[in-house]
Order: structure tokens, then sequence, then C-alpha cells
């Protein structure tokens, strides 16, 4: 088997260049649907023995003063959630709310309260920021010392690649980004890594071997040839734990499997493409791998 | 031939057994149990609470096993979940809000793995149920408190140098105005001379026209909340200690935050009333009858209405500079409480109490309430405020340091509470919340059980596929699948790592990485065997070429999930926790573990063809 993946990559490129494109201007014009772990507010997970009347929840919520709280069904008729997300200094609390249903004598079964003060959401959110980009940093300084800087610029690429492209998903599609979901996109950072290194590591092999001729294409084409049943299997088995867990694991952790699904999805196709694709660019060849590390001529690479 | 030697194999295989037998004591059932922490209320001291709660079950038809008390607290042991909620319900209203309740589970470890320290794995609040409240130092309020009294304190000095000014404060500044330009240049010079700590500069003094403004420098305040933070820390922890509640979790976040975590525990008022009893002491002198209005503040005392005081405005000391009181009986068997002070304040007590003895020391109780009620219209409405009550107001017999003690006090319950206010209700600075958040126990239960059975519905589809897809192979790769499951759970167990919704998913990412190294491994094989390399040579390659691969992915992998544990909080960090221990073992068992099971195959005969 041998398939010309260096010639599909245009191909390739023009695909990921569409959705990053759709993924900026969605981010730009719509922005995240950011869930309370990172605006603030207050939200209630509410469970009735019978089918919720969410008119009356409405009604008597509606006399809490500056507030305005949403009211759903979450998960089945009789569970609702009431939620408030608000970026200003909250006056009343989750307690308010259950006081107020109580007093109005329709307060079901409490099954989750939170209220979250606006400045831990900002902190949280600048945090999570953080954590992405110094994990890229060491990762990048890790890859130079263990490969090269060009598959550092390889990984990297894909890194923001697939990051990017998960943030589109979500605010093309307006899911809720809440803490979980920034847990799994920084999940789909190791594993997009994972993927990249697995797959650049084969290229070195292939790069270093003396026997091996042929110019800088045909070896980055063997190599993906060589990797691909495996980044095929490997994504398989690990679609099918995450698939178990979108249609099983419930409502909480819902889009968290979603948005590791789609990562290992992206993930594997921006292994094969966009990790190629920049070494390509920076013009990968065996006289890179001559002199791996630490060698001062190889500074110019950087330019 | 490919073998391991005796000793590899032993190695692999007691760590394995070692797994085994410290992931045993979760699969040991536990038993619903409810916890009754009574906290200071009046009823802890009567020794019949265990009578009175079990004649109560009884009357209400509630089934219970167990019943015992120790530590002030009581621990109830129930056949089914069913009992238990009934329990909490009968209990509830039995309390009336004045002790928590805290449903948990009593784990069911036989001795000989408790004693060689085997337990189950520590469940976090999603999974678990209970109360998580995430408290702030009040910065604005805590300086404007301290510029207050400090304010009071620089015009005291001041005067009894016969510099006469008057002062205002806010929460940025003391303002003092002097009369002239005399005066202001002598209260500069004093002001000069003590405008230092150990640290540094205190304030920054600004002159205009003849008053002169105090700004705490930006690291005198960073200092003092961080030293607030620590003894709010101390504080709050004795605080939930005295609860009794199991498990708890009360540690510092960021640079001004404290976390505090309650398992089991379900009524979010009466928890929040008794951790976040944001009580501080002030420690004032009563003031003579002929002080000004200026310098003395009116009091109601807290025990009796209707009753007053009236103390001078300057704090000799406040609740952060108590390390201990406990409550005991003097010489003659009256109650008495004796109080132990830090250094700073034995040394601010003894300036304040030489000159003043026969005079009365008041102690002042600080606390943080929120009020809820309704409007005409039934709307709830709250408020939050401040009370201030005297409750003790004692004659100075003597010069106080350190040490000292209050006594003629009226009974030994009244000492014991001052006692716990004078520790536990000490907070150095005002603290408010700024998250709250309540698990409801079936929904905790509901978590475990959707997480559980996706995790085992995931695992069963990923079995099947390595089966058919490699047959032997798959099947050593299963069966290090299952070792490394089986070692997460042993080593999270063992270093009480706490296991959340996230954690799970974390696992589930393991498992993707483990079948990638074997899967890595596997083609490797392959290739070997299609370039005709012999079966043994090649299933030894094939293990040694894939290994540098494997682990540089999962090193980097490390790396993230590192970061993600000192960057992140929360469920940030419960999913680094088990993504870290998952990597680790994972290498393990994909390499070692397979290589043993494939050598245990393959590795003692010869043989011919292979595929894979």
């Amino acid at each position: 088997m041998n398939i010309p993946f260096i010639q599909f990559n245009k191909f390739g490129i023009m695909i990921s260049s569409c959705l990053l494109m759709v993924t900026l201007i969605s981010l730009l014009f719509k922005g995240l649907n950011l869930g309370l772990d990172f605006t603030g507010g207050i939200s209630l997970e509410v469970k009735y023995e019978q089918k919720a009347d969410l008119e009356r929840i409405r009604n008597s919520i509606s006399k809490i003063e500056n507030s305005n709280f949403v009211v759903l069904n979450y998960g089945s008729d009789n569970s609702v959630l009431i939620k408030f997300q608000s970026d200003e200094e909250l006056s009343i609390n989750a307690q308010t709310v259950i006081d107020q249903l109580s007093a109005d004598n329709y307060l079901g079964t409490v099954e989750k309260s939170e209220t979250i003060f606006p400045q831990i959401g900002e902190e949280l959110r600048d945090q999570g920021g953080i954590a992405i980009l110094v994990a890229m940093l060491v990762i990048l300084v890790y890859i130079i010392f263990r490969f090269q800087i060009k598959f550092g610029y390889g990984a990297i690429a894909a890194l923001f690649h697939d990051v990017l492209i998960i943030l589109g998903i979500f605010s093309v599609f307006n899911l809720t980004f809440d803490l979980s979901v920034l847990a799994a996109l920084l999940a789909v950072v190791g594993y997009s890594l994972n993927d990249s290194i697995v797959v650049s590591d084969r290229i070195r092999e292939n790069f270093l071997d003396e026997n091996k001729k042929g110019s800088s294409e045909v070896l980055l084409n063997d190599s993906l040839n060589q990797v691909f049943a495996r980044t095929i299997i490997t994504s398989f088995t690990t679609l099918l734990v995450l698939i178990a867990l979108l249609v099983a694991g419930g409502e909480a952790l819902k889009n968290f499997s979603l948005a590791l699904a789609a990562g290992v999805l992206v993930g594997s196709y921006s292994s094969i493409f966009i990790v190629v694709r920049v070494l390509i660019m920076t013009g990968l060849s065996k006289k890179d791998m001559e002199k791996p590390k630490n060698e001062p001529e190889e500074s110019y690479t950087l330019d | 031939m490919n073998k391991y030697k005796v000793w590899q194999i032993a190695l692999i295989y007691s760590v394995l057994v070692f797994g085994i037998i410290f992931a045993l004591p979760n699969f040991f059932p536990s038993k619903p149990a409810i916890q009754i922490a009574f906290g200071d209320s009046l009823r802890a001291a009567n020794t019949n609470i265990v009578n009175d709660l079990s004649s109560e079950l009884n009357e209400k038809n509630v089934n219970f096993t167990e019943i015992d008390f120790a530590d002030n607290s009581a621990k109830i042991i129930f056949e089914d979940v069913g009992d238990q909620l009934a329990a909490r319900r009968v209990l509830s209203s039995y309390s009336d809000g004045e002790f928590i309740i805290a449903l948990n589970s009593e784990p069911s470890t036989p001795e000989w793995l408790n004693s060689i320290g085997g337990k189950p794995i520590n469940l976090g609040l999603d999974l678990a149920g209970g109360i998580h409240f995430l408290l702030e130092v009040d910065t604005n309020r805590y300086s404007a408190e301290r510029l207050s009294s400090e304010g009071a304190s620089i015009i005291d000095e001041l005067s009894t140098r016969n510099i006469n000014a008057n002062y205002t404060s806010s929460n940025e500044s003391i303002n003092i105005s002097f009369r002239n330009f005399n005066d202001l240049s002598s209260g500069r010079d004093y002001l000069d001379q003590n405008n230092f700590t150990t640290s540094g500069t205190k304030y920054n003094i600004l002159q205009n026209d003849n008053d002169l403004e105090l700004q705490y420098t930006d690291n005198y305040l960073s200092e003092i909340v961080d030293y607030a933070v620590e003894q709010n820390l101390v504080a709050l922890r004795n605080r939930v200690n005295e609860l009794g509640v199991s498990e708890p979790i009360v540690q510092r976040e960021g640079k001004g935050r404290i976390v505090v975590e309650l398992p089991g525990v379900q009524d979010s008022a009466s928890a929040k009333k008794i951790i976040g009893k944001t009580a501080n002491l002030e420690f004032r002198l009563e003031a003579r009858p002929t002080d000004s209005f200026l310098r003395k503040e009116k009091f109601d005392y807290k025990n009796s209405l209707g009753t007053s005081a009236f103390l001078e405005k300057v704090v000799i000391i406040t609740g952060d500079n108590v390390t201990n009181a406990q409550s005991s009986f003097d010489e003659s068997g009256r109650p008495q409480v004796n109080i132990n002070l830090d250094i700073d304040g034995g040394r601010s007590m003894q300036n304040a109490t030489k000159d003043n003895i026969g005079r009365r020391l008041g102690v002042v109780l600080v606390e943080e309430k929120t009020r809820t009620f309704f409007d005409e219209n039934d709307n709830v409405l709250q408020e939050s405020y401040t009370e201030k009550n005297v409750i003790s107001n004692a004659t100075i017999q003597a010069a106080l340091g350190t040490a000292f003690r209050i006594t003629g006090l009226s009974s030994s319950y009244e000492a014991s509470e001052l006692a716990l206010l004078l520790r536990a209700g000490a907070l150095a600075a005002p603290m408010k919340f700024v998250e709250e958040q309540t698990i409801g126990p079936t929904l905790g239960q509901d978590n475990i059980d959707k997480g559980l059975n996706s995790v085992i519905v995931g695992f069963i589809l990923v079995f099947i596929f390595m089966l058919i897809r490699y047959r032997l192979f798959g099947f050593a790769a299963n069966i290090a699948l299952i070792s490394n499951l089986v070692l997460v759970t042993a080593i999270m167990s063992l270093v009480g790592a706490t296991l959340t919704l996230p954690g799970i998913a974390g696992i589930v990412l393991t498992v993707g990485m483990a079948v990638d190294a074997n899967v890595l491994i596997f083609a490797r094989i392959s290739e070997e065997l299609k370039a005709n390399v012999e079966v043994q040579n090649a299933i030894k390659n094939g293990f040694s070429k894939a290994f540098s691969t494997i682990i540089d992915a999962n090193i980097t992998t490390l790396l993230v999930a590192v970061i993600l544990y000192s960057i992140g909080t929360g469920p940030i960090k419960g999913f680094a926790v088990t993504l870290s221990i998952g990597i680790i073992t994972s290498v393990f068992t994909a390499i070692f573990v397979t290589r043993s099971l494939v050598n245990f195959i393959y590795g003692y005969r010869q043989i011919k063809d292979l595929k894979v």
C-alpha cells in the first residue's frame, strides 16, 4: 500500500485553511459560549417528582431582583436547570433561588447548586490560556532537544491547528465552553502531540537511515505510509472509548467527550498533513539530521 | 529466543501483585453512613446524645445497624441508602440547623488490608456529593479596619507628645489633620521615626496643606494579606476540625483565597453558618466616663440583651494574635479561660495594660452575617451586615503579657464557648465567599454510575477490537490494559489522590495511549516480519524500535499533565492527576507486561510463520 500523501497535502491544507478561516471569523464575531465557570453567575439543577412546570418556576424566580434567570429542562422532563450568567458583581446567591422557590412552594430536590463570583471566572480564563501556552513552550523545548527545531515548528503548528479548530467547533455550534471542555482541550494538546511525535519519530528514523535514498518528499511519503495503519487503529480505539463516554457518560461529560473526540480526529489528521507541510516548507533534508543538536551553525535555521 | 530473566519476571509480577492488593479495597462494598458533627452546639454537651438520636430514629421507624459517638461527632451506619436518606430527613428536622449532617460511607475494608495501608480511593465532590466553598480575604475591609485602628492609636501617641490632631480613615489611607504647620512637622518627625516594620517601610506619607495622608506601601499590604491568609487557613482548619466532618479539605489557593471542601455535607446553610462564621475578635480597653464620644464606641453585650458598654476606639490586638485558648478552672474551682498570644500581641497587650491596671478590658466579637428577608410581595432579599458584641469585659488585675486568663465567667459552658470563639472564631482578616457549590448525593452516585459504565463499555469494545485485529498479541495487550487499570486504581488509593469526573476522563485518555503503545509495537513487529526477519528477532526488534517513540510521546504528554497540575485548579487538577499516574503505569504495562506475555506465548519455542 502506498498512498501519495504528499500529493494530497495541498488538498488537506486547503481544507485546513477553510476550517481555520471559519474558526477565526466565528471566534471574532460570535465568540465562545462561555460556561458559568468562566463568567461567574448562579446555577442550580433541581429535580421534581413529576414533569416540572417551567412557567411556575420562571414566575417564582422572576421576583428576585437584579437577575435574569434562564430556566430549561436538563436531561429529562423532571429535571430543570436554572441559570443566571453574569459578569457583574453578584448581590444574590443560589440560596436566594432556593428560598424563593420554597417560599412559593415549588422546590424540588436540589441536585446541584453553584454560585461563582465573576472575578473567579475571569482568572480561570486567563489561567487556562496560560496553561496552554506554557505547555506549548515546554513541548517546543523538549522537541528541539530530542529532535530538531523544524519538528518543533511542525508539532506546534499542529497543536495550534487542533486547538483552534476545536474552539471553532464550539463557537460555530454554540456549545457551552466550560472548565471540563478546557480540560479536554488540554488533553487534545497531549493527544495531538502524541500523534505528531509518532510521525516525527518515523520521519527522523528514515532521514537518518543511510540506506534510504530518494528526495525528502519520497522519504516523508514513505514515513507517512509506515505510520498510517497505526494512526488509524489508535484513533479508532480511542474513539471507541470516547463514543461510549459520549453516549453513556451523561450530560456532565457530553461536551467534554465531544471536544476530545473532535480532538482525536483533528489531531490524527494534522499529524499527517500539518506536521509534514511544515517540514516541507522549512525544507527538512537529510543534512538537517546529520548534526542533530547543540551545533552553532544550526542557529541559522531559525530564520 | 525471547525470554525475560527470572528476576525481571519476578519484578514485573510483583508490581502487579502489589497493584492487585492495593486496588482490592475498592471492591469491598461500603456501607451508607451518616456523620453528625455537633460543632459548638449546646446539645453536644449532652452525653446522652446517642440515646436521643437512636430513640428519635426508632420513633420514626428508621432502621440502622450501628451508632457511635467520638470526638464531638456521631456516626450512624445503615443497611441501605433508603434508610440513610430517611434518617437524614428525620435528623435534619431534629437538628433544626444546629449541627451538621454529612452523608458518607463506611468502607468495609478487611482488617488485614487496613493494617498494610489499604484503603479505597477518595472520591471528589462531583462523585461523592458535598459542599465546596471558596473564600477570599476581603482586602478592602481588612485594610479599612486596620487603618481605622492605627489612626486612633497614632492620634493617642501624638497627644502624649502634646500634638493635637484629628484623623479620618478610608480603606486606602489615614488622613491626619493638624492645627498648624508646627504640629504637622513634629507629627511628621514622629511618624517618620516609626514608619517601618521588620521588612521595610509601612506607609507612603503624602503631605497636603496641614494634612498628612498615610497609605500602606504595596509591599506592606501584600505582606499583611499573606499573613492574614495563613492565619485564616489555620483558623478555618481548626473550625472545620471542630466540625468533625471526615476527609475535609482546607487549603490555600493562589494569593488570597482558601478552598474548603466538605464531602457528604448537604446542608449548605448551616455549614456556611459555622464555616463562614467570619468572626473576629478585638481587645479594647473600656472607655473612661470622661472620654469624648470621638474616642469611644458603644457595644451591646452578646448574651444579656439590653446591656451595653463603652469601649475605646483603639484596638489593642485582634483575634489573629491569639495562638491558643482553653477553658479550665481556677484555684477555687470557678470557670476561666486561659489565653495565649503571639509575641507581637503580647507586646501590644503589655504596653496597653501596664498603666491601666484596674480598668476593664473588653473582648468584642465581630461577626459577618447575611440576613434573608421577604418584602411585602414575597420577594426574597438579602443583605450582609456586621455585628459587633461584647463577649467579655473583665477587670485588668496585672499587666498582661503573652499568657493571661479571663475569670469571673458564669458557667463552664460559657467558658468553653468563649474559648472556642477565641480559638476558632479568630480570623485574622474578614473573608467573603466567592464560590459555593453543593452537589447532591444522588447526582454524585449518578455520575459514578455513568462514568463507570461508559468506561466499561469502552473497554469491552476496545478488547473485542484488539482480539479480532491482533489475536494472541491482542490478548496480551488486553491483559496489559487491565493491569494498567489495576495499577492506576492501586496508586490512586495508596497515595490518597482524589478521583473526580474529569479524572475518569483522564483514565480514558491513558487507555487510548496505552493501546497506542501496543499498536506501535505490533506494527513494528509486522514490518519486521514483512522484511523477512526471523520471528524471534522480529519480536525483539519490534519492541526495541517502538520503545523510543513510545517514550517520547509519553514524556511530552506527561509534561503537559504536570503543567496542568501546577497551573490548573479543581477539575483540571483532577484530570492531570489521573493522566500523570495513567501515563506512567501505561508505559510500564504496555511495554513490560505485554512483552512478558508475548515472551510467554511465543518466546520459548521455534516459530516459523507468524502474522501480526
